[in-house]
C-alpha cells in the first residue's frame, strides 16, 4: 500500500546497545515499511527483545538512530512510542485478573473512558479484526490465547501505526494462530505495519514479507521470506557451523533401563496451562537422553511428574524397576534418583541457607553428608560442600556463604555438584545451563556426559539446542505436551530439531532432513 | 408483634458496628492490604466518642472525635505497613494492642459514668407507623450512615474509577504500578477509609448500644468484622447479610437467656466466636470460590522496583 | 523531594543483631514522651516503669515469675512464625493448658505424692497442644486462616474458663468468690534450689535451650525454618507442608498450655475466671523481640515482663493507669517490626523530577 510516500514507515540504522562486557545489540539496521509485515527472527539470546524494547523506550541505544515517518526520532519511554503510534503486544500480559475486559483496557488508556462507551467500542473493534471478545467478561475466565486478544485490541484502540508483537503463538493454539494471521493480514491491508518477533520458520515464511534474522546480537540478513526455504533460514538463524557432535559414544549394550514412563498423563495445574498428554520413553544406563522444547510446552509438569512433586498412578513411571509413580521425591531419591529443578533460587535451594545446610536439602533426611539420625553434623555438611566446591570448581566468597550471595554460574555449579555428590543412577536435570556462564556451563555438561559414561542414566530437560548436541545420545521434543520420538543425535540434525521446536509436524520435519 | 419488632430493632443494633467496621475492611482488602487491627481501631473510636461527648454533651462531636480516632490509629498502621513494609499481620496485632492499651488509658477515667446517649431520629407520622414505623424511620442516624456508607462503597467500587483503580491495585500491584498508578497513595487512602469506618463502628457502641465505656467493650467485634469480610467474599451486598446475620447471632444469647434456656449464660456468649470458626471453614472450603474473590495482592508488601 | 525505601542489596548484618536493642531504645524513647504528654515527669516516668522494677530483689522475683510464661510461649511461637504459621491464640492454648492440668488436682484432689506434678504438667501441654491442633487441622484440612480461627478459640477458652470455675468446678468452700478448691501441696510447683528459684522457671528455661537445639541441629528445625522462608525448596526436599502446620501448632500449643498449668499450679494455686493478663498475646512480642530465637526469646521475655512490673509500679507511684503496659507493648512490637525492615532496606531521599 503506498500513500504518496515512499519512505519507509520505521527506518533504524547502527543501533547499537550494551550491557557491560556484552553487546546485545550489534550495529543493526534495517527498515519497515507502511502495510508491511517483518518478522525479526532469532534464537533465545540472540538480541531481539533488546531491539524491540528500544523501539518501544523502554531502553535508550548506546548508538545509532530511529527515523520514524522520515523524521529521526528519540523514543525516550513508552508513552512516546504511543504517541508516536508505536504500540506493544507483549509476550507476558499485564492485565488484572479478577476485572473485566473492559475494565481492563479502560485502566490502560490515557483518557478515562466511559465504561459504557469502551465496552461498546470494543466490541466493535474486536469483531471488526476477527478477535472476538466479550467485554464483559472476567480476564480470569480467558483461554491465554484469548487474553492475548484483550492485549491486542487494547493496542488497537490507540490507533497505531507500527504494532510490534512478541513470540504472539508461543501461547496460542494451531488454529488461535490461524485466527490471529487473519487478523494481521487485515491489519497490514489498511496500511499498519507489523513487526512480528518470532523463532517459528513456518509461521515467518507463511505471515510475512520481510525478515531480519539476529544471531548473538549482530544482524545476519535481511531478506524475503518467500524466497527462502525453512531449511535455509533455519541455517541463518542458528548458525552454519557444525559443530562435533559428540567424542565419545555411549556404550549401551546392556540395555538396562533405569527410567521407564509409561502413558503420562498430566492435568495442567492452572486452568490453561499445558497439560501432559500420553508421555512414554525409557531411559538406558549409560546413556544421556534429552527432551528438547521451547519453555511452556509442558517441560515443569514433566519434570514434576519425574521427580514426583506431582505424583501419578501406578504402573506409570518405574525407576530402577521400582513403582515410583506414586511416591513422592524423598522416596524416589532413595531408590537412586536425583532431581535438579529449573529454578536453582527458592526451589533448588533455600536462598538465605548457607551452603552446607543446602546440601541436605536433597539427602531425603538419609545418613551422611551431615544428616545423622535426627541431627544435623555441621563439620559433615561442610566436608560435602567442600568436596561439591572442589569438584565443580564452585567459585565464592566465603569458606560458607548463603545461596542468594552466590552467582548464577556457581550456583548451578553447586545445585548439580550436590546431585552428583549422592552418586545417582539416575539423574533428571531441567535447564541444566540456563542464565550460567561458558565456562560453568562447559563445566556441568562435561560432567553429565561423564556421569552418563559410568553407568548412570541422565534426562536433560532443555531448549539449548547447543547443549542437546553437545551431550545427547538420543533427542526428543517436547511440543505442546507431547513427545516426538527419540531419535539418536546423530542422525538428526539442527534444522530438524529447528522445525520440531517450531512446531513442525512430524512428516514435514523427517521429509526436510 | 411487639416482640418482633424487638427482636429486629435489636439485631440492628448488634449488626451496626459490625456492618460499619466490616465494610471498612473490604475496602482496605480490595486494595490488598491486610489489617488486623480494627479491634483496636474500633476501641479507640469508642473511648473518643464517649470521652467527647460525656465532656462536650455533644453526641455529634463523640461521632465526629471517633472518626479522628479512627483515621489516626489507621495512619499508624499505614507508617509502618505500607511505607515501612513491614509484616502485615504483625503490624495489625500491634495496632490491636496499642488500641487496647490507649483506650484503656484514655477511657480510665470514664469508667462508670453515665453516657450520652446518641437520639434516634424522629419523622413525624413515619416514626408512628406500626411495625415499621421504628425499624426503618426511627432508628439512630448511625443505622443509616452504616447503610450509606455501605451502599455508597458498593456502586463505588463497582462503577466508578476510584473504585477499579482500588480494585486493580488489589489484583495486581505490580501490573498496577506498570500502568502508572500510585500504589502506595492509594493503599493509604483505602486504609484511612477503614479507620474512619471502624471508628464509627466504635463509636456506635459507646453512644447506642450500651452508652458507657468499658475497657475491651469491643470484646473481639473488630476480629469478627475482619471474619465477616472473607465470609463475604469481599462483596458488599454479602456484608449485609453477614452482619446481620452475626447480629441475629449475638442477640440469639440475650435472648435465649430471657426465655429461660438452661445452657449457661458462658456458652450462648460463645456463639459468635463459635459461629465465626463455622463460617471461615464453611467458605474456605469452596476453594476456587475463594481464590476467586480473594483479592490476590492481599497482605503482600509492595516495594517498587527502581 | 520526598523519601523512599530501596532494597538493599544484601541483607544489613549489624542490624540483624542490633536491632532488638534499638527497638527496644526507641521504646524507652518513645515512653519518655508518652509520659510527658500525659503530665508525668519523663524521666522519672522512665525510671519507675523501666529501672524500678529490676532494681529490688524481690521485684527481680516478680520478673522472673512473669517471664516464665513469656518465655514457654514465645519460645513455641518461634517456631510457628518461622514457618510462618499464624498462632494468634497462645492465650486460649494457655487456658486449655491450665483447665487440662488442674483436673489431678480439682476433680481427683485426693491424689498425692510424687507423681501428681509431673502428670499435671503433662496433661497441661497435652491439652494445650490439643486446643493448638484445633486451628491446624482447619487449616491443613479446610483452608480456614488460622489467624481468625485460633483468635476466636481464644474467646472461647476464655469463657469456657469462666464456666468452669464458676459451674462445675466451683469450690463448694467459697463463700461465693469464683474460684476451684486450692490445689493440694503436692500439686503446686515448687521453688528449687538454694535461692528457691521457681521450678517453672528452670521448666522455661529449659524449654527454650532444647528448642534452640533443636532449630539449630536437627533436621526438622531446618525444616521447620525453610518451610517459612523458602516453602518451594521445602517442598523439593520433601517437606509435607500439612505436616508441618501440625507440628508447629501442637509444638507451640503444648507449651502454651504447660506454661498455662505451671502458672495455676505456681502462682495462684487454683483456677479463677482471668488466669492471664494477656500472656498469650504478650508472649507474640516476645517472639518478635527475640528476633524468633528461642535463646533471645528468654531475653525479650525478661523486658516484657518488665513491661508488666512497670505499669504497676506506675499506677502505684505515678497515679498512671496499669493500661501504660499494654500500650509500651504494642511500641515495642511497632518498633521491633520498623526496625527489621531495615534490614534489608534503607531510606532514600528523592528529588523531584528524576
Amino acid at each position: 500500500m503506498s500513500d504518496g510516500r515512499d519512505e519507509p514507515l520505521l527506518s533504524v540504522s547502527s543501533i547499537t546497545k550494551r550491557f557491560g562486557e556484552l553487546t546485545a545489540n550489534d550495529d543493526i539496521h534495517f527498515e519497515i515499511d507502511r502495510g508491511e509485515i517483518h518478522a525479526l527472527l532469532g534464537e533465545n539470546g540472540a538480541g531481539k527483545s533488546t531491539l524491540v524494547k528500544i523501539l518501544y523506550g523502554s531502553l535508550q541505544p548506546d548508538g545509532g538512530q530511529i527515523r520514524w515517518q522520515g523524521r529521526p526520532v528519540s523514543v525516550s519511554n513508552p508513552a512516546v512510542a504511543r504517541r508516536l503510534g508505536i504500540g506493544m503486544v507483549f509476550q507476558h500480559f499485564s492485565l488484572f485478573d479478577a476485572l473485566t475486559v473492559t475494565e481492563n483496557i479502560a485502566l490502560a488508556l490515557p483518557k478515562r473512558p466511559r465504561l459504557q462507551v469502551l465496552a461498546r467500542d470494543i466490541a466493535r473493534v474486536s469483531e471488526e479484526y476477527g478477535l472476538p471478545l466479550n467485554p464483559m467478561a472476567q480476564i480470569h475466565d480467558l483461554s491465554v490465547g484469548q487474553r492475548q486478544r484483550v492485549e491486542i485490541v487494547r493496542c488497537l484502540l490507540q490507533d497505531p501505526q507500527l504494532i510490534i508483537m512478541d513470540e504472539p503463538t508461543s501461547v496460542l493454539t494451531p488454529q488461535e494462530a490461524d485466527d490471529l494471521f487473519v487478523t494481521l493480514r487485515r491489519l497490514s491491508g489498511e496500511g499498519r505495519s507489523i513487526l512480528y518477533i518470532s523463532h517459528r520458520l513456518r509461521e515467518v515464511k507463511e505471515l510475512c514479507s520481510h525478515v531480519t534474522i539476529l544471531r548473538h546480537g549482530k544482524l545476519i540478513s535481511t531478506c524475503d521470506p518467500q524466497e527462502e526455504t525453512s531449511e535455509s533460514l533455519a541455517r541463518l538463524m542458528v548458525g552454519n557451523e557444525i559443530r562435533d557432535i559428540r567424542t565419545s559414544v555411549a556404550n549401551i549394550a546392556e540395555k538396562r533401563v533405569l527410567l521407564s514412563v509409561r502413558g503420562v498423563s498430566l492435568s495442567a495445574d492452572e486452568q490453561f496451562d499445558v497439560a501432559l498428554q500420553d508421555i512414554s520413553f525409557d531411559v538406558c544406563a549409560g546413556e544421556v537422553c534429552a527432551i528438547a522444547g521451547i519453555a511452556g510446552n509442558g517441560q515443569s509438569e514433566l519434570f514434576d511428574a519425574l521427580s514426583g512433586e506431582r505424583t501419578v498412578e501406578n504402573n506409570r513411571i518405574y525407576i530402577d524397576g521400582n513403582d515410583a509413580g506414586a511416591k513422592g521425591i524423598n522416596e524416589r531419591r532413595k531408590i537412586g534418583a536425583a532431581f535438579v529443578a529449573e529454578e536453582r533460587l527458592g526451589h533448588g535451594t533455600a536462598p538465605q541457607e548457607t551452603l552446607s545446610l543446602n546440601v541436605l536439602l536433597t539427602q531425603a533426611r538419609m545418613n551422611g553428608n551431615g544428616i545423622r539420625g535426627p541431627f544435623i553434623d555441621y563439620g559433615e555438611a561442610a566436608e560435602a560442600k567442600d568436596r561439591i566446591c572442589k569438584s565443580f570448581d564452585v567459585r565464592k566468597s566465603s569458606a560458607d556463604p548463603r545461596a542468594y550471595e552466590l552467582s548464577g554460574g556457581n550456583l548451578q555449579k553447586f545445585v548439580v555438584g550436590r546431585e552428583f555428590n549422592r552418586a545417582p543412577k539416575l539423574l533428571v536435570i531441567n535447564q541444566p545451563t540456563w542464565g550460567v556462564d561458558a565456562g560453568a556451563s562447559a563445566h556441568i555438561r562435561q560432567s553429565l556426559i561423564d556421569l552418563a559414561r559410568a553407568g548412570a542414566a541422565v534426562v536433560v530437560i532443555s531448549q539449548d539446542l547447543d547443549e542437546i548436541f553437545e551431550i545427547a545420545d538420543r533427542v526428543a521434543v517436547l511440543s505442546r505436551g507431547k513427545l516426538t520420538p527419540f531419535t539418536s543425535s546423530r542422525e538428526t540434525s539442527r534444522e530438524t530439531l529447528g522445525l520440531l521446536l517450531g512446531g513442525a509436524r512430524e512428516g514435514e520435519a523427517a521429509s526436510a532432513a | 408483634m411487639e416482640l418482633l419488632e424487638a427482636f429486629v430493632l435489636t439485631v440492628i443494633t448488634a449488626a451496626t458496628p459490625l456492618l460499619l467496621a466490616a465494610t471498612g475492611e473490604l475496602v482496605t482488602e480490595r486494595a490488598g492490604v491486610l489489617n488486623l487491627g480494627v479491634e483496636g481501631m474500633m476501641l479507640a473510636g469508642a473511648v473518643c466518642a464517649f470521652a467527647a461527648a460525656v465532656t462536650t454533651g455533644s453526641p455529634t462531636l463523640g461521632i465526629l472525635a471517633a472518626m479522628v480516632a479512627g483515621v489516626t490509629m489507621a495512619a499508624i498502621f499505614a507508617f509502618f505497613a505500607l511505607f515501612l513494609v513491614t509484616n502485615q499481620v504483625a503490624t495489625g496485632l500491634a495496632l490491636t494492642l496499642f488500641g487496647l492499651g490507649v483506650s484503656g488509658m484514655l477511657g480510665a477515667s470514664f469508667v462508670g459514668e453515665p453516657g450520652v446517649k446518641l437520639a434516634a431520629i424522629h419523622l413525624p407520622g413515619l416514626s408512628e407507623l406500626p411495625l415499621v414505623g421504628r425499624i426503618l424511620f426511627g432508628q439512630d442516624p448511625l443505622v443509616y450512615v452504616s447503610f450509606i456508607i455501605l451502599l455508597g462503597v458498593s456502586f463505588l467500587l463497582k462503577r466508578s474509577h476510584i473504585g477499579l483503580v482500588v480494585r486493580a491495585v488489589g489484583d495486581n500491584h505490580h501490573s498496577a504500578h506498570a500502568l502508572g498508578y500510585n500504589v502506595l497513595m492509594i493503599r493509604v487512602a483505602a486504609v484511612l477509609f477503614g479507620g474512619l469506618c471502624a471508628g464509627l463502628g466504635g463509636a456506635y457502641l459507646s453512644l447506642v448500644y450500651t452508652p458507657q465505656w468499658t475497657e475491651g467493650m469491643t470484646a473481639g467485634r473488630g476480629w469478627i468484622a475482619v471474619a465477616l469480610v472473607v465470609f463475604s467474599s469481599w462483596i458488599p451486598g454479602r456484608l449485609l447479610v453477614g452482619a446481620y446475620l452475626f447480629g441475629a447471632v449475638t442477640l440469639l444469647q440475650f435472648h435465649l437467656q430471657a426465655v429461660g434456656v438452661p445452657i449457661p449464660s458462658q456458652f450462648l456468649s460463645a456463639l459468635p466466636y463459635a459461629a465465626t470458626v463455622i463460617v471461615l471453614v464453611v467458605i474456605s472450603r469452596n476453594r476456587r470460590l475463594l481464590r476467586t474473590h480473594t483479592p490476590a495482592m492481599l497482605g503482600s508488601t509492595f516495594v517498587p522496583d527502581k | 523531594m520526598r523519601l523512599e525505601l530501596v532494597k538493599r542489596s544484601a541483607e544489613a548484618r549489624f542490624l540483624v543483631f542490633a536491632s532488638p536493642f534499638i527497638a527496644i531504645a526507641i521504646t524507652v524513647l518513645v515512653g519518655a514522651i508518652f509520659f510527658a504528654a500525659i503530665g508525668v515527669d519523663p524521666g522519672r516516668g522512665v525510671y519507675v516503669f523501666f529501672i524500678e522494677p529490676i532494681s529490688a530483689w524481690w521485684s527481680i522475683e516478680q520478673l522472673l515469675a512473669k517471664a516464665t510464661p513469656l518465655i514457654l510461649i514465645g519460645a513455641g511461637l518461634s517456631l510457628c512464625f518461622l514457618s510462618n504459621n499464624w498462632n494468634i491464640g497462645a492465650e486460649g492454648q494457655f487456658i486449655a493448658g491450665a483447665l487440662a492440668g488442674s483436673i489431678l488436682p480439682v476433680v481427683f484432689y485426693q491424689f498425692e505424692g510424687p507423681l501428681v506434678l509431673p502428670l499435671m504438667l503433662v496433661m497441661g501441654f497435652a491439652g494445650g497442644a490439643f486446643y493448638g491442633l484445633v486451628p491446624a487441622a482447619l487449616k491443613t484440612r479446610f483452608g480456614a486462616s488460622e489467624i481468625l480461627t485460633s483468635l476466636m478459640l481464644v474467646y472461647i477458652a476464655q469463657l469456657f474458663l469462666d464456666w468452669m470455675v464458676r459451674g462445675p468446678w466451683r469450690d463448694p468452700a467459697s463463700f461465693g468468690f469464683p474460684k476451684t478448691r486450692t490445689f493440694n501441696d503436692a500439686a503446686v510447683v515448687p521453688t528449687v534450689g538454694p535461692f528457691d528459684i521457681h521450678a517453672g522457671l528452670l521448666i522455661a528455661l529449659v524449654a527454650s535451650i532444647i528448642l534452640f537445639v533443636f532449630l539449630k541441629r536437627t533436621l526438622k528445625g531446618f525444616e521447620v525454618r525453610i518451610s517459612g522462608t523458602a516453602p518451594r525448596a521445602a517442598t523439593f526436599a520433601g517437606v509435607s507442608n500439612r505436616n508441618m502446620v501440625l507440628f508447629v501448632f501442637a509444638v507451640s500449643g503444648g507449651l502454651a498450655g504447660l506454661a498455662g498449668i505451671i502458672e495455676v499450679a505456681g502462682v495462684a494455686k487454683k483456677l479463677q475466671p482471668v488466669i492471664s493478663p494477656g500472656y498469650g498475646f504478650a508472649a507474640i512480642i516476645v517472639a518478635f523481640l527475640g528476633r524468633l530465637n528461642p535463646l533471645g526469646v528468654v531475653f525479650a521475655a525478661l523486658l516484657l515482663a518488665l513491661t508488666y512490673l512497670g505499669g504497676e509500679a506506675a499506677q502505684l507511684e505515678l497515679n498512671v493507669t496499669d493500661k501504660v503496659t499494654r500500650v509500651i507493648q504494642g511500641v515495642v512490637l511497632f518498633a521491633i517490626l520498623a526496625c527489621d525492615t531495615f534490614i534489608l532496606h534503607r531510606v532514600r531521599l528523592v528529588r523531584r523530577g528524576k
